[in-house]
C-alpha cells in the first residue's frame, strides 16, 4: 500500500549546515495496517510520516502509495492523489470559520462533490465519530477531544485508502486519547482503511497498532510487531521507549 | 451662551443646508471610489504579498522584495505631495483634475497600498497548520486563498476595512481642498478662510459622528463574522 524507497530529507540549519531529518529509509506499508512511527523528540518521525503525502517533498528516494509514484506526479495530479489521504493533525488545525459539518465537508468540495452528496456523507462520517448533535457547532465550542474526531471525520470523509495522523493524542488527556485511539481503530476494522500513526508513546502503539517502526537519527532501527498489547522489541531504543511508558 | 448667538449658528448652517448636503454627497463619492479600488486591487496586492512571503505556498524573495519595495515607496510620499506628483495621471484618467471623482484618483493610489499592507498582517494570523491541512486534502491554491485565507480572515480583513475607511475620511479633506469638495473642504473654507467657526465646529462634530458610526458599524460585523 505504502514504500518509501531510500527516501531522505534534510533541512538548514538557520546558522549552516544541514539536519538529516529522514536519512535514506526504506519501509514498506501493508494494506489495513494501523502502523505505528515511534521514537524521542527529533528522531524524525513527523518528517517520515509528511513525507507520504509530499507536504514534505523528499530530496532522494521515491514515495510510493497505492501504486503510484507521487514523487513523479504533476501538482495537478498530486493534488488529486492527495484526495485518497487523509490526515489528522496534533493540533487539529480545524478551519475556526467554519462549523463542524462544513469543517467535514471542506475536503469534499475541494473535491468537487455535489451538494446533495456532500450533505449525506457528511451526516455519515459525523455519526462514525459520534458528533452528529454537535454538526452545527463552530471548533471553539467543542473540547479538545471533540475537535479531533471532527479531525478524523474530515479525514473519513472523501473516503481515503490511507489516514496519516500525527501526534493526534498529544494534546489530549489519557481518557479523551483512548477514545480517540478506538476511533481510529474502529475506522479501520470497519472501512479497511490504513492508518499510520506518529506517537511518542508506546501506550498509544501498544493499544492500537499492528506494527511500528522504531526511529532514532532519521532511520528506522528495527520494525516491531504488535500481538495483543504486546510489544516485541529487541533494540535496545525500543526497551527504553517501552520502559518510559 | 445666549438665545441670540444659538440662533445666529442655526441661521449660519441652515443657509449651508444645501452645501453640507451636496459635501456629503461629495466625501461619500470620494471615499467609496477610493476605497472600493483599494480593495479591488489593494485586496489581491496584499494577497499576493503574503504567499510570496518566505515559507508561504507560493514563497518568492525577489517578488515578494519589490512588490514590498514599491508598496513601502507609495507609502512614503506624504499625502498632499503624492496627490500634486499625480495631477497629470489624473488629468489622464479621469480627463479633469477637479472634483471629486478626480480627487479620487490619488485617494486610490494611497488606499491600494495600504490596504495592501493591511490584508497581508491580517493572513498572517492564519496558523500555518490550516493553511497546511488544506494542501494535505489536495486544496489548488485557489482554493486554499477563497475558502481558507480570506474565510479564516474575514474579521480581521473587515477590522482592516474599518480602519482604512476612518484613515481616508480624514484624507478626503485634504483631497477636497485642492478642488475635490466634501466636507473638509466646506469646514476649511467657511470655518477657516471666513472666520465662521460655528461651521467649523459643526462639520468637526459631523466627522466625529461618521467616523463614530463607522468604527461602530465595522466592530459589529467583525464580531459577527468572527467565529474562533
Amino acid at each position: 500500500m505504502i514504500h518509501l524507497q531510500s527516501v531522505s530529507k534534510r533541512f538548514q540549519h538557520p546558522e549552516g549546515g544541514w539536519f538529516h531529518a529522514v536519512d535514506d529509509t526504506t519501509l514498506s506499508i501493508a494494506q489495513g495496517e494501523i502502523f505505528g512511527l515511534i521514537g524521542f523528540s527529533g528522531a524524525g518521525k513527523s518528517t517520515l510520516l509528511r513525507l507520504i503525502n509530499l507536504l514534505e517533498r523528499p530530496d532522494a528516494g521515491r514515495v510510493l502509495v497505492d501504486g503510484q509514484d507521487l514523487t513523479a506526479l504533476s501538482a495537478r495530479d498530486l493534488r488529486h492523489a492527495r484526495q485518497n489521504i487523509g490526515m489528522v493533525f496534533q493540533q487539529f488545525n480545524l478551519l475556526a470559520n467554519r462549523t463542524v459539518a462544513q469543517n467535514v465537508a471542506f475536503p469534499l468540495e475541494i473535491a468537487g462533490w455535489s451538494k446533495a452528496d456532500i450533505a449525506q456523507r457528511v451526516a455519515e462520517c459525523l455519526d462514525v465519530v459520534h458528533l452528529s448533535d454537535r454538526a452545527e457547532h463552530y471548533p471553539a465550542q467543542l473540547s479538545g477531544g471533540q475537535k479531533q474526531r471532527v479531525g478524523i471525520a474530515r479525514a473519513l470523509a472523501p473516503r481515503p485508502h490511507v489516514i496519516l495522523a500525527d501526534e493526534p493524542t498529544s494534546a489530549l488527556d489519557p481518557k479523551t486519547t483512548q477514545s480517540i485511539l478506538s476511533c481510529l481503530k474502529e475506522i479501520n476494522q470497519r472501512f479497511g482503511v490504513t492508518v499510520v500513526i506518529v506517537t511518542h508513546e508506546m501506550g498509544v502503539v501498544r493499544s492500537v497498532c499492528h506494527r511500528a517502526a522504531v526511529l532514532d537519527q532519521g532511520s528506522v532501527v528495527e520494525v516491531m510487531d504488535i500481538a495483543g498489547g504486546e510489544v516485541d522489541a529487541r533494540s535496545e531504543l525500543a526497551r527504553s521507549l517501552l520502559e518510559a511508558a | 451662551m445666549d438665545i441670540a448667538a444659538l440662533n445666529a449658528i442655526w441661521q449660519d448652517l441652515s443657509l449651508l443646508g444645501p452645501e453640507i448636503a451636496q459635501a456629503l454627497v461629495e466625501t461619500a463619492l470620494m471615499l467609496g471610489l477610493g476605497l472600493a479600488s483599494a480593495v479591488l486591487l489593494g485586496g489581491p496586492l496584499g494577497i499576493v504579498l503574503y504567499l510570496t512571503r518566505p515559507g508561504q505556498l507560493f514563497a518568492h524573495r525577489g517578488l515578494h522584495g519589490v512588490l514590498g519595495w514599491c508598496v513601502n515607496l507609495v507609502r512614503s510620499f506624504p499625502f498632499i505631495i503624492l496627490m500634486v506628483s499625480l495631477v497629470p495621471l489624473t488629468r489622464l484618467i479621469v480627463g479633469s483634475t477637479i472634483g471629486p471623482v478626480a480627487a479620487s484618483v490619488p485617494l486610490a493610489f494611497a488606499a491600494i497600498p495600504y490596504f495592501a499592507r493591511l490584508v497581508e498582517q491580517t493572513l498572517r494570523e492564519i496558523p500555518r497548520g490550516v493553511i497546511e491541512a488544506a494542501e494535505a486534502m489536495g486544496a489548488s491554491p485557489w482554493q486554499i486563498i477563497r475558502k481558507v485565507l480570506l474565510n479564516e480572515a474575514r474579521a480581521g480583513l473587515i477590522s482592516s476595512l474599518t480602519i482604512l475607511t476612518i484613515s481616508f475620511l480624514s484624507y478626503t479633506a485634504v483631497a477636497g481642498v485642492v478642488g475635490g469638495g466634501g466636507i473638509g473642504d466646506l469646514a476649511i473654507r467657511y470655518g477657516y478662510y471666513r472666520f465662521q467657526t460655528d461651521v467649523m465646529v459643526a462639520m468637526v462634530l459631523l466627522l466625529v459622528v461618521i467616523v463614530q458610526a463607522i468604527q461602530f458599524v465595522g466592530n459589529r460585523l467583525a464580531h459577527r463574522l468572527d467565529k474562533r
